[in-house]
């Protein structure tokens, strides 16, 4: 997918972030996210992926570098489902519209479409802990989704669940990715995931983390879960490995 | 991020990724394995027999006929003390009076703790402050401060109530405060991330959380409440006469059967609010929490 003309919807200009224990945790890292991009970090644990997602939604202050992007409704899912034991289904996805005071009638509409959107029909009263892992990020998904935001944080969303259930959610996102029309900036150590998902792959090395290298991924949309067994998606993984190992050293 | 995520299996995925997940994704409901009640009854029933048996035996076997008003045996508990209506009703006016000085207290140490709770919640400094006076009250002997109380209270029913306040303060404030800052760090983000104000963040996350904190607090309170308003009736007589009165009196004039059953009394009196409570919790948090208080 071509990158548009119009201003990127997440620019960062030499990001640098020290944290005040003096851990360095990423060094110089400018890079944008446009509409129709689904950019994907890949990196070794601790490598401050994650703290790039914190800087770009604002949940912590960059040291030096600025970030352009608009914060009024950014979509950040967790590497949790984050979800609130005491709500169903249905009224976690339609917390944020709550902080955002959308009248009641309204919001149950846009909530139910955002349930049915990721396939959790049926489960609109069943309380998060009578859901499975994969049910919980669907339902997380959700509430993020209810704010149609232009650009979406995804920090390791699916680590926690299963790679059947992992592969599975992949191809909804990519759905959604579709249907949806954001911009994506999704965090993971999965090669795959991150070859299977995006647009563009940019590898992290070690702390402090400095992006080492920016794979475009040439497969078009819409893509077909057989993709993953293809020599070409498996040729352009194996670079990507070969990087990330370099950036371990 | 700092919670811990607990993967657990998922079930397999539906072949046609178009179609929503099938009912049996979800997993299996709560353990519904419910034991029958004789087997839940039985034991503590046997129990009961044989410490009815041990109370007979120390009735009959250990006390001479000159002793046995020390422990009079059941049978005559149950005659003298329940089966006679004047002393029951005597008994169980005392011990309405006695639940109102509980209730009160509580009433009262439910406003004021969390009041204190919420303060504290919101101002590390106001939690810092408060803290040490806080366990200090809470290390004070209650017997050691009730002169205290009568000298500026009196000796009626504000003494008592006092009592019971003071007594059951300390776990409602301590858990409800442990509840409203132990809510997840994510779900903070998810406000902040939103701009949600202060007032927003109480009410949506951080009251919510507390709930089965604050209800294990009220628990154990409600239960401190009526040994405070017991104890404050010992010794703040003047006014309504409470069942510590009237446990006092029968001690006094050696009417041991009437001492046993206003033990007995005050006893199921404590229970009671302990179950209630416990009820009232299942039924605020019950349906979500992952740890139901049984």
């Amino acid at each position: 997918m071509a990158t548009t003309t119009t201003a990127p919807t997440l620019s960062f200009q030499n990001i640098s972030m020290r944290f005040p224990d003096g851990t360095n945790a990423i060094s110089d890292v400018s890079f944008d996210v446009s509409k129709g991009e689904f950019v994907t970090v890949v990196g070794p644990s601790g490598c401050g992926k994650s703290t790039l997602l914190k800087i770009a939604s604002g949940l912590l202050s960059q040291t030096s570098g600025s970030v352009v992007v608009d914060r009024d409704k950014i979509g950040y899912v967790f590497q949790d489902a984050t979800l609130f034991p005491w709500r169903t289904v249905k009224r976690n996805v339609e917390l944020l519209l709550e902080l955002h005071k959308m009248p009641k009638a309204e919001r149950v509409t846009t909530a139910q479409r955002a349930i049915e959107l990721v396939g959790l029909k049926g489960f609109e009263h069943h309380y998060p802990r009578s859901l499975s892992g994969g049910m919980k990020m669907r339902a997380s998904l959700a509430r993020t989704l209810t704010l149609k935001p232009p650009l979406l944080l995804f920090d390791e969303p699916f680590g926690a669940v299963d790679e059947i259930t992992r592969e599975y959610l992949n191809e909804e996102t990519l759905k959604l990715f579709a249907q949806e029309q954001f911009a994506g900036l999704f965090i993971t150590h999965s090669i795959s995931e991150a070859v299977f998902l995006s647009t563009r792959v940019l590898v992290m090395s070690a702390r402090p983390g400095r992006i080492v290298a920016s794979y475009d991924v040439p497969f078009s949309y819409p893509r077909d879960p057989e993709l993953r067994f293809d020599p070409a998606f498996a040729e352009l993984a194996g670079h990507i490995n070969q990087s990330l190992r370099g950036a371990h050293a | 991020m700092s919670t811990t995520v607990i993967p657990d299996a998922e079930p397999p995925v539906p072949p046609d990724p178009g179609t929503p997940l099938l009912p049996d994704d979800a997993p299996p409901a709560r353990s519904t394995k419910r034991e029958g009640l004789i087997p839940l009854l039985l034991p503590p029933f046997i129990l009961g027999l044989m410490a009815i048996g041990g109370w007979y035996f120390v009735s009959y076997v250990l006390l001479d006929k000159d002793r046995r008003f020390l422990l009079e045996p059941p049978h005559k508990v149950w005659s003298n003390g329940f089966a006679d209506t004047v002393q029951l009703k005597e008994m169980f006016s005392g011990l309405w009076s006695s639940s109102k000085v509980a209730l009160w207290g509580l009433s009262i140490a439910i406003v004021i703790g969390f009041a204190l709770a919420i303060i504290m919640s919101q101002s590390k400094l106001i939690e810092r402050a408060v803290f040490p006076y806080q366990v200090m009250l809470q290390a004070t002997p209650i017997l050691a401060i009730t002169p205290l109380i009568g000298f500026w209270f009196g000796y009626g029913f504000s003494s008592r109530v006092f009592i019971a306040t003071l007594i059951s303060l300390f776990p409602i404030v301590v858990n409800t405060l442990f509840g409203l800052t132990s809510a997840d760090q994510g779900m903070h983000d998810v406000l902040t991330l939103h701009n949600a104000s202060r007032l927003t963040r109480l009410r949506k996350v951080m009251f919510p959380s507390a709930l089965p904190a604050i209800f294990a607090g009220l628990r154990i309170s409600a239960g401190l409440s009526v040994i405070g308003a017991i104890v404050g009736d010992f010794f703040f007589g003047q006014g309504e006469v409470g069942i510590g009165q009237l446990l006092k009196r029968y001690a006094n004039r050696l009417e041991g059967e009437h001492l046993l059953a206003a033990v007995i009394l005050s006893c199921l009196l404590g229970v009671f609010v302990f179950v209630s409570f416990g009820w009232l919790n299942n039924r605020a948090v019950g349906r979500w929490a992952t740890v139901s208080r049984k």
